[in-house]
């Protein structure tokens, strides 16, 4: 048995899996997307001399995981697979799978021009929330208070000659405490939870933004929320954030490349070692 | 191991338990390097990329 991890940027977690893996004899690869490329069409499979029995992706770069698994798991077991990270790095496309299974999330509208974003979001009412669809750690992730500065954002917005960012993806803003939730599942189980408290001069709960991580225990409707949410994209091992609303537990995003460190920092589950044996599990089935 | 900063001259001190992949900065900068190799005991260096619209988790 032979595990890989796939990396563009190694980070505390990879080192965290890595070290699992060994500790419980598993023998352990840290493969540099940057640094491999794979044949599509012809010529010798670099997959079988390069990688183990199964792979966690772990790029940061979602695009480069994305399309790296989508040529790999051709060969290989590729946790999470392409289907999963399709849906999970694209916000728009979560909210869909999400709507669509029952989950309960935010109200979300799209708008696709400058002109009709603004008459959206008049039309939804201000505060509300502007993301964009693909990207993490709530970079751009914008508050819009009224009117001015949704004309403000969106003109920027429309200054950055980037497809995505003409894409405008628009959330209302969910009254909660100053903390959300992050739970990390793993296949069809949830290992820990936690709360991530927004920092004094941040609206956002993202530890990568300053968020404070602490140990949540969840009851069990809501716990039944996440695990039907995680089942909306498929099964794997993911990051599933919610807001404790008025409404109840409310799905706002899923994260298909789970950072988990602060979530380490305060639980008692040995996170890492519950990831690589969920990965080495999905091949001695 | 220490090492130097490419970009402004100052010292880099990576851990000694570091691996290809790891990222370094150079404290007087900021400038961020991955850990190309270790190469008879000594850090080879290259400037990491960016971090990219599309990074995360």
């Amino acid at each position: 048995m032979e595990l890989s991890i796939l990396y563009d940027r190694l980070r505390w977690e990879e080192k965290a899996l890595a070290d699992e893996a060994k500790k419980i004899g598993v023998k352990v690869g840290l493969v540099d997307a940057k640094a491999h490329p794979l044949t599509l069409v012809g010529g010798d499979s670099v997959a079988n001399s390069t990688f183990g029995d199964v792979v966690l992706e772990r790029c940061m770069s979602h695009i480069r995981g994305l399309y790296y698994t989508a040529v790999l798991e051709r060969e290989k077991v590729v946790i999470n697979s392409y289907n999963v990270l399709s849906l999970t790095t694209n916000k728009l496309l979560t909210t869909l799978a999400l709507d669509k299974a029952g989950v309960p999330t935010p109200k979300t509208a799209v708008a696709f021009s400058l002109e009709s974003a603004l008459e959206l979001a008049d039309r939804m009412g201000y505060p509300l929330v502007i993301k964009p669809i693909i990207g993490s750690w709530g970079k751009m992730v914008a508050c819009i208070r009224d009117r001015r500065e949704a004309e403000a954002l969106f003109e920027t917005r429309e200054m950055i000659h980037e497809p995505l960012q003409q894409i405008y993806y628009l959330q209302e803003y969910v009254q909660r405490p100053p903390r959300d939730i992050r739970a990390i599942v793993v296949g069809d189980k949830i290992i820990a939870t936690i709360y991530r408290y927004q920092p004094e001069d941040d609206w956002r709960t993202n530890v990568a933004r300053g968020g404070a991580a602490v140990l949540a225990k969840l009851e069990p409707e809501q716990e039944d929320i996440i695990i039907k949410a995680a089942k909306a994209v498929g099964e794997g091992v993911l990051g599933v954030d919610a807001m404790e609303s008025e409404r109840g537990l409310l799905v706002h995003e899923i994260n298909g490349c789970v950072e988990f460190k602060g979530a380490a920092s305060v639980s008692t589950v040995n996170i890492p070692r519950k990831i690589v044996e969920y990965a080495i599990g999905k091949v001695k089935r | 191991m220490k090492t130097s900063c490419e970009v402004c001259g100052g010292e880099i001190d990576v851990p000694d338990d570091a691996i290809k992949g790891e990222i370094v900065s150079c404290p007087d900068c900021g400038s961020e390097y991955e850990v190309a190799e270790i190469k008879e005991g000594k850090p080879v260096l290259k400037p990491a990329e960016e971090i990219g619209e599309d990074w995360g988790e």
